[in-house]
């Protein structure tokens, strides 16, 4: 893993005395709130509903023990002994005070962590697929690559005002685990018909109130021109970029308004220009950061422990069945630990969950987790015989749901419970969908089946790429639930299309068993998962489903006219 | 016909806690909504509202929001205003569990 020089430590300490002095200023009253504000979004800390809230950066979802543990101390400390993962792998903590907040980023500089463009119209957290460096079908871990971009983005003092915010991912896979093609710039570390490692570039991509799927912008890009031709990207979009209007701001829509082809052209153009600048320093820079990231010592030895506990016990069966992934080093397994215990709130864990996760990392998995934007956690280099004493602490812990990649593996914003921009609730709703499910015994049986909800147009919870996503909308002062079918995140990207008309809060529940169980009744075989019986039917059937009144009132006007 | 006001109440945060507060008839900022001032004059509201916006030593963003009269003070008209005085529906926390009397 990537680990501080001295330059960033010096830079960190510098700008948290900065901040140090600035909220100092905003207390004694020397700052207005509307000089204070950028300030305080440059590092991370909004003003919500009931309290501010502080998020902090996880770069590409990558932590070491140690900063787990530290996490788990601030929300002791300052915070109500919880975090909340997020879908941009970062941590938001819901109560901090202000006065605490400068304690805070110190606590967190001390394990290199800090909240440093986690908002404002800046370039974000860099995100990158959670299995990287562990998974099987990879072809090189995206981690280097996203901290070389960590690294050039972070105070870039070209791209502190653009536009607006501005997101990359990155995956080393060719199964895209990191939603790359909604973002604003995704990266796929691919392999050319030579065999030469480059990237396809993907500019466009985003969800929110305008979703799009990202197009190719350069199909090849050879490794040394990654950062000459993102900076020639983003250089582009920054004069280019509507600053009329807030919600035409993004890339997405300067792309759609300007053709992929007229941007391709400027940004060649401007990659022509800067290009000479890269004097290959950065690529210097990124073979080190790659020694950094080189992969842990993985062990031989025999599986047996965990082939016996697989016979012996069948809950640790259906966990083991549900919640690892194939790992590239023999005998290993990547473990997704589900924050999404049933009827609790997706992606949060309390302090002593944290401080258990970081001791299993420390003692059984190379002392490495990641955070995934699913809002799970995830322990990427694990020995199989270690996974039944991992399954029994998790268990103790609350930690040992079986439900990754199922129905109640729900991503969800915070919603209308703790965000000042909400229109509705999210959490709850995930919440009753499921404990619902539970209660049904039912989510083994439906398999996969990605469910994503968004408590307001912005779409942090992806519901546009959900298999079912839900939109929590305001309609006449009343939550209102909206339902998309048919989306996905993967390499595969597609947007998730309307239904009819919402739901109100207390029928979502019903209306999301009703499809479930339309799609039970219409699918081929167990092997045929959700989004596959959509997209082989329609949204028909579902919608049928879902009104019953429309069909009935249908066939009774079609009765009328015969 | 003049359209009819709906009564409204000053609300922010709270400078250092970030909390919701209300103003009260005697220029405090309370944490319970029930010792709010419920302002049924349009043209008082809007001068309440300039001079509470004033007090940033205190406060941040304050606006006016649409309450009505209860049994115990105003009422909000809006669910994101009864979340604003509740508090989260997935924890027992914020000001369902506080003790409110502090201002």
């Amino acid at each position: 893993m990537y680990r501080y020089n001295d330059f960033d430590t010096a830079f960190l300490a510098e700008r948290n005395a900065q901040f140090r002095a600035q909220v100092a200023r905003r207390i004694d009253g020397s700052l207005t709130e509307d000089e204070f504000r950028p300030l305080r979004l440059m590092n991370g800390l909004y003003l919500q509903l009931h309290a501010y809230m502080l998020r902090v950066a996880i770069p590409y979802g990558t932590l070491r023990s140690a900063q787990m543990r530290q996490l788990a101390m601030i929300a002791d400390k300052w915070d109500k002994g919880y975090g909340h993962f997020t879908t941009r792998q970062n941590i938001q903590y819901n109560w901090p005070k202000l006065p605490d907040v400068p304690d805070i980023l110190d606590a967190l500089a001390e394990v290199e962590l800090h909240a440093i463009q986690t908002s404002g119209n800046t370039i974000r957290n860099v995100t990158a697929d959670h299995f990287a460096g562990a998974a099987a079908d990879e072809i090189a871990d995206p981690r280097p690559v996203a901290e070389l971009l960590r690294q050039w983005s972070t105070d870039h003092p070209e791209f502190q005002f653009l536009p607006r915010k501005f997101k990359f991912a990155v995956t080393g896979s060719p199964n895209d685990r990191a939603v790359t093609r909604a973002h604003d710039i995704g990266v796929r570390m691919i392999r050319n018909a030579a065999g030469e490692p480059g990237y396809e570039v993907l500019v466009g991509g985003g969800l929110g109130r305008t979703p799009m799927i990202g197009k190719v912008i350069r199909d090849f890009l050879p490794k040394e021109d990654l950062l000459p031709y993102m900076e020639a990207i983003v250089s582009v979009y920054n004069t280019l970029g509507r600053r009329d209007n807030k919600y035409k701001a993004r890339i997405k829509i300067t792309v759609h308004e300007n053709g992929i082809d007229t941007m391709r052209e400027k940004v060649e153009a401007r990659f022509a220009e800067i290009r000479p600048l890269f004097t290959g320093v950065d690529q210097q820079m990124l073979a080190g950061i790659e020694a950094q990231f080189a992969p842990p010592a993985f062990r031989n030895a025999p599986v047996t422990a965990y082939d016996e506990a697989r016979k012996a016990d069948p809950v640790f069966r259906a966990w083991a069945d549900t919640n690892l992934a194939l790992h590239r080093a023999e005998g290993y397994a990547i473990v997704t630990v589900s924050l999404k215990k049933h009827g609790d709130t997706p992606g949060d864990a309390t302090s002593d969950q944290m401080r258990l996760l970081a001791d299993l990392a420390e003692k059984y998995g190379h002392d490495e987790l990641r955070i995934s934007h699913e809002q799970n956690v995830i322990l990427p280099h694990v020995h199989r015989s270690d996974l039944p004493a991992i399954h029994a602490a998790l268990k103790a812990a609350d930690l040992a749901t079986a439900n990754v990649g199922l129905i109640s593996d729900i991503i969800a914003c915070p919603g209308m419970d703790y965000c000042a921009l909400a229109t509705a609730r999210s959490i709850p709703v995930a919440q009753e969908i499921a404990q619902r499910f539970e209660d049904l015994k039912l989510e083994h049986d439906i398999g996969p089946l990605k469910l994503k909800i968004s408590g307001c147009i912005n779409a942090c919870g992806h519901h546009h790429v959900g298999h079912i996503g839900i939109l929590g909308l305001d309609r006449a002062g009343v939550e209102n639930y909206q339902i998309t079918l048919g989306g996905d995140g993967t390499e595969e990207a597609s947007l998730g299309e309307r239904t009819g008309p919402g739901f109100a809060y207390d029928e979502i529940t019903d209306a999301i068993e009703r499809i479930v169980r339309a799609y039970l009744d219409l699918r081929e075989d167990e092997d045929e998962t959700f989004l596959m019986a959509y997209r082989r039917v329609g949204a028909d059937p579902f919608k049928a489903a879902l009104y019953p009144e429309d069909k009935a009132a249908k066939k009774e006007k079609a009765e009328a006219h015969a | 016909m003049p359209r009819t006001f709906t009564p409204k109440v000053v609300t922010a945060n709270a400078l250092l806690e970030g909390d919701v507060v209300y103003l009260t008839e005697d220029d405090r900022w309370t944490r319970n909504l029930s010792e709010a001032e419920l302002i049924t004059d349009e043209a008082i509201a809007e001068v309440r509202l300039l001079d509470a916006s004033r007090r940033q030593s205190e406060i941040v963003g304050a606006y006016l929001v649409d309450m009505v009269a209860g049994d115990n003070g105003p009422e909000p008209t809006h669910f994101r205003e009864d979340f604003r005085r509740t508090g989260p529906s997935n924890y027992f926390h914020g000001k369902q569990v506080e003790d409110l009397s502090r201002t």
